[in-house]
């Protein structure tokens, strides 16, 4: 592993390790560039992951002090913990469940198709599937996404013979077993997949793509990465002339360095992103780096989510297996006469016994819930995961009084649903539970979201500099050298989980760093 | 797994329980079970007649529920606020019962429980109980939920396709195993 001097200002710095900065990380190392990548996380690895729900949340989740305002459930049940993401090597892909979906062309032009859904700040993004194409194609081979790249899909497990069953039988055709990062066969020297069951507690398997044995083992075998653990990026510094410079960061024996840098990108996801934007402000830029449009922090999307479980006569098992087992994806489509704008996907998802107790119905208790509980062998489950509206209050900010261990403000999380967000949950709810009555639920559960594991869209992309903070390869409109990395850029959110989208974009802005330098642009 | 290495789970499930249900904040303390100190005998009556209601299980025995007044007093005995606020929460309840919760009929109990469930008192036991009970691998045995999988190398062979009562999808949708 390579190991640069802090004066040396012909690196790259990426902070953080997850699905956008671990994979560009290893992007640019495989271009030969020299990389710095922070990650406030320790390492970990699928031997020291544990099968345990609780234990797992504990070693993997951010769990730095948050607040949370607005009319979303998450503030009311999870006042502190409004996002449900990693702080760890490879970040959340530790946590994710591997549903690999591209956006559809509609949902890159958000603004155009919705025209007119009050109070929302939509916006189309400054690119087009087209563009992306390519990219997508190349994210969906470096991550082994099934049903691309002749890779077959995933076997069904029980709980998607269930919503199988049930989504053909209520008139959905698109049900299948989905484009999951899980290996069906052993591939890029990672086994397949053991139907373990545990893919949000870190796979042990390595079935599951995580940049924390993927790209950041492939990037450190350049020898051109310098990866430092348990180091937090406090600050992104400039110079007279705006140009990034370097980056102030707590190492893990407290002590504070900076890091000099030609050029700096963030990649902490869409809270820590625009709080270390925020936090960075300086009398050449009073309210934060890149941000002279005023929407550093704003458009924060997470989401329309809920769960359906649903209880039957006969066991299910839903834990078995992957837990994000199979998609009915008819719904995801724009189609405004549902009563809502954008659409949603349903997946499978299971909870083990502990977090079902925890996330089922957040403070229920009493006999309905137990009974509930005692049903938990026979549940069925799918999450839904719809696009939310951007609306400019929906925001990250800095909390004006409460310091974090560094003694910078934590963040402020505000979301107020939009009424289309409610009339798609809505919606939804009524289909899912649907599904499960077509196949003979004894009763159905309309579960609330869980704290948010989609952040998106608080430094997003813009064709114009006053809309947004950076433009379509992430590059900010403010500062050439410094660019956002992660699923910050996301211009609106779409129906479809991030990961693969964050990813393709990762690769496509080390080919425009890498062409720019050349170029001596950058 | 032994008693050792149980309490240091049940200590980081505890800690889980802060974070993920606290709405004083994040705390970051390290919890352990006690059954000394801090409660009376009659205290630990009631708190652990209250835990049984708050998620009422005719399968499981009292020393489930006794656990989680033993989380609770290892925690109480940490932090004086904490003691505090139990103690007088179990004070108010009985207040609320009538003179004596404990001995109240089920259906009375749960009565006076809804008269507090917005009490910080009956939050902190509720979100406690969480994970106290259903994090606790002897009460997974009772639910049937076996826990970890990968020591008998997940449920590829081991029934994570097995459900009977519904026709196979066909092979488009859900291709078959390697």
């Amino acid at each position: 592993m390579a190991k640069y001097d802090l004066n040396d200002d012909s690196v790259v710095v990426i902070i953080g390790s997850g699905a956008g900065g671990g994979t560009l990380a290893n992007e640019l190392c495989q271009k030969s560039f020299k990389v710095v990548l922070l990650e406030a996380g320790k390492r970990q690895s699928s031997a020291t992951f544990h099968n345990d729900e609780w234990f797992a949340f504990n070693q993997l989740a951010w769990l730095d002090k948050r607040t949370t305002s607005g009319t979303w459930r998450v503030a009311k049940d999870f006042p502190n913990l409004p996002a449900w993401i990693c702080k760890t090597v490879g970040g959340t892909t530790t946590h994710w469940a591997g549903a690999s979906l591209r956006l559809q062309e509609h949902e890159f032009k958000a603004k155009t198709t919705y025209s007119g859904v009050n109070g929302a700040n939509l916006l189309d993004w400054p690119l087009t599937l087209a563009e992306l194409e390519p990219y997508y194609a190349k994210a969906e081979n470096k991550m082994g996404v099934t049903r691309t790249n002749d890779i077959p899909g995933l076997p069904g497990n029980n709980n998607f013979k269930v919503m199988y069953n049930g989504a053909t039988k209520v008139g959905y055709k698109t049900v299948h077993t989905g484009r999951m990062a899980i290996n069906s066969r052993p591939r890029d020297d990672r086994s397949s997949c053991w139907q373990l069951g545990f893919c949000f507690q870190g796979c042990k398997s390595g079935a599951k793509w995580s940049t924390l044995y993927t790209e950041i083992p492939k990037a450190e075998k350049t020898g051109k990465l310098d990866l430092r653990t348990q180091s937090q990026v406090l600050q992104i510094q400039h110079d007279d002339n705006g140009k990034a410079t370097g980056v102030l960061y707590a190492d893990k024996n407290g002590n504070h360095n900076v890091q000099r840098a030609r050029i700096v990108c963030v990649a902490g996801n869409s809270i820590e992103t625009p709080r270390l934007l925020l936090n960075s402000h300086s009398s050449k830029f009073p309210n934060g780096l890149a941000n002279s449009s005023g929407q550093v922090g704003k458009n924060y999307m997470r989401h329309t989510t809920g769960s359906v479980y649903a209880i039957f006569k006969e066991p299910v098992h839903m834990y078995r297996g992957t837990v994000m087992a199979g998609i009915i994806q008819d719904e995801s489509i724009h189609d405004p006469k549902r009563g809502f704008a954008g659409g949603f996907e349903m997946e499978t998802i299971s909870l083990g016994l502990p977090f079902t107790a925890a996330f089922l119905n957040p403070g229920a208790w009493g006999r309905d819930y137990a009974r509930q509980m005692e049903g938990f062998n026979n549940m069925a489950g799918m999450w839904i995961v719809g696009e939310d509206m951007p609306q400019e209050s929906n925001a990250v900010t800095l909390h004006p009084s409460e310091k974090d261990q560094f003694g910078l403000p934590i963040p402020n999380v505000h979301y107020d649903d939009h009424p289309n967000d409610v009339a798609m949950r809505n919606y939804a709810y009524k289909q899912g539970a649907a599904v499960y009555e077509a196949v003979g639920a004894v009763e159905t559960i309309q579960t609330p979201p869980y704290p948010s594991t989609h952040n998106l869209g608080t430094a997003r992309m813009s064709e114009k500099p006053s809309d947004g903070v950076c433009n379509k390869y992430g590059q900010t409109h403010d500062i050439k050298n410094l660019f956002i990395s992660d699923g910050s850029q996301f211009t609106t959110g779409g129906g479809e989980n991030p990961t693969l989208t964050i990813v393709t974009l990762a690769i496509r802005q080390a080919d425009y760093i890498a062409g720019e330098s050349t170029k001596r642009n950058l | 797994m032994n008693r050792r290495d149980f309490l240091k789970r049940s200590a980081l499930a505890a800690a889980g329980t802060a974070v993920a249900a606290s709405s004083a904040g994040v705390v970051a303390f390290a919890a352990s079970e006690s059954e000394a100190g801090v409660f009376t005998e009659a205290e630990r009556t009631t708190l652990l007649k209250m835990a049984r209601q708050i998620y009422p299980h005719d399968k499981l025995e009292d020393t489930y529920y006794a656990k989680v007044v033993n989380v609770l007093a290892g925690d109480a005995a940490k932090d004086p606020d904490l003691a505090k606020l139990l103690k007088d929460g179990v004070a108010n309840l009985n207040q609320v019962a009538g003179g004596d919760f404990a001995s109240l009929s089920p259906d009375k109990q749960i009565e006076a429980l809804k008269k507090i469930e917005t009490t910080p008192f009956f939050q902190k036991v509720r979100s406690t109980e969480t994970v106290a009970l259903y994090n606790n691998p002897e009460v997974w045995k009772v639910f049937g939920y076996p826990g970890p999988s990968f020591p008998i190398g997940g449920y590829l062979h081991h029934g994570f396709n097995d459900l009977k009562w519904l026709p196979d999808p066909p092979e488009s949708a859900s291709p078959k195993p390697a």
